[in-house]
């Protein structure tokens, strides 16, 4: 049989691969390499063995920062995805609400992480912030700073209002190839609603559903710059996640050890949850 | 132009790992040489994988095993070692 591809295109994506190494294989191998030595800074190092590990596997920190991330990237994709598909499908298709709502929905992704941290921190202050102020004033004992619940609902709350766009974006483009025969064939067939839903669009959306759940996981998994703005990981440690809590062995405490074991085990964990996401998905696909 | 690295931190069990894992990436490249396609094959896990999928799951589900037996067992990691080796010849035989 003749072949079909050609080995030279390698060299094409040859850049990218360079690239790559620069930016990811050569900074994870020195990871690896600091996780199994303690260093007092100017590149003098000891070694250290498997101790970081040790010591972070039995640190109730770690787990309680891991507990807390896990319950929040699964409250915000609960939120957000079924938010997402219902705002996706109520978007108009043609005319010119079309644009206004693209750019509607374009602009929470504009704003960088620390200045929605800085709107919400401003927002939810019972002072002198909008909600929190009025949120106070109708009876609603509402205080960020004080409560962990009233934290947990900002922080919530604030991820959805950032990242739900995303996924409404993602639906909508997954919505919009859909040729209109499949619509005429549903409505011959006097298809119900939530048959069209569940039996045309729900399965176009699929493939950018997965995406979708893909990148939110990881992002609300690795979720940083926002809650360090609203909350500092507090009150208390309520809402340190594991970001936060490297942040503050590494750069805090200059602990450059502990912390690349920290990052290591973090970077396994998202990598399983990721492929275990992935593989179940793009299965479920492949067997419709 | 004399490049430093030490700011890498390069340790020869560390180094030792990476060349491992560099050999068996290379090892993977003459295998789909020698034998095109990857070998995609449906195992216990109902689902098809290639012979590249396999050496992910051995790796990461290795690693894992590696940490479980650090913090249930303790440090020494040669049996951890042994069991990862019989769990990703188990991966390439049923998955």
């Amino acid at each position: 049989m003749e072949k079909t591809w050609n080995n030279k295109a390698w060299f094409l994506v040859l850049p990218v691969l360079v690239l790559v190494a620069f930016t990811a294989v050569i900074p994870l191998m020195t990871v690896v390499n600091y996780s199994v030595q303690d260093t007092f800074g100017n590149n003098v190092f000891t070694w250290a063995g498997t101790e970081w590990f040790e010591d972070l596997l039995s640190s109730s920190r770690f787990w309680e920062a891991m507990v807390r991330n896990l319950i929040f990237s699964f409250i915000i994709l609960a939120i957000e995805v079924p938010l997402g598909i219902f705002i996706a499908l109520n978007m108009p298709k043609k005319g010119w609400g079309v644009p206004v709502c693209l750019v509607l929905m374009s602009l929470p992704l504009l704003i960088p992480w620390n200045v929605v941290g800085t709107i919400w921190q401003v927002f939810g202050r019972s002072d002198i912030g909008l909600m929190g102020y009025y949120l106070n004033a109708i009876g609603i004992d509402y205080n960020y700073v004080q409560d962990p619940f009233d934290a947990w609902v900002t922080i919530i709350i604030m991820d959805v209002w950032h990242w739900t766009s995303l996924v409404v974006l993602l639906c909508y483009a997954g919505l919009v190839s859909i040729p209109d025969a499949f619509y005429q064939a549903a409505k011959i067939d006097g298809a119900s609603r939530w048959a069209v839903f569940r039996y045309i669009q729900l399965p176009k959306m699929q493939r950018v559903l997965l995406i979708a759940v893909l990148l939110r996981f990881m992002d609300s998994f690795m979720i940083y710059t926002e809650p360090f703005v609203v909350t500092g990981g507090g009150p208390g440690n309520s809402t340190t996640f594991l970001s936060i809590d490297l942040v503050k062995t590494a750069l805090g405490q200059f602990d450059l050890g502990p912390a690349a074991a920290m990052s290591l085990v973090y970077f396994l964990i998202i990598l399983l949850l990721s492929w275990v996401f992935y593989t179940v998905m793009t299965n479920y696909d492949a067997e419709r | 132009m004399n490049l430093d690295f030490s700011w890498m931190a390069w340790t020869w069990p560390t180094a030792a790992f990476f060349s491992v894992i560099a050999l068996l990436l290379l090892g993977m490249g003459v295998w789909e040489y020698a034998s095109p396609g990857g070998n995609p094959r449906i195992g216990v896990l109902r689902f098809e994988t290639t012979r590249g999928d396999r050496l992910f799951v051995s790796l990461l589900g290795s690693a894992f095993i590696h940490l479980a037996w650090l913090g249930l067992v303790g440090p020494s990691l040669w049996w951890a070692l042994a069991l990862s080796v019989v769990y990703a010849i188990g991966v390439f035989r049923y998955v």
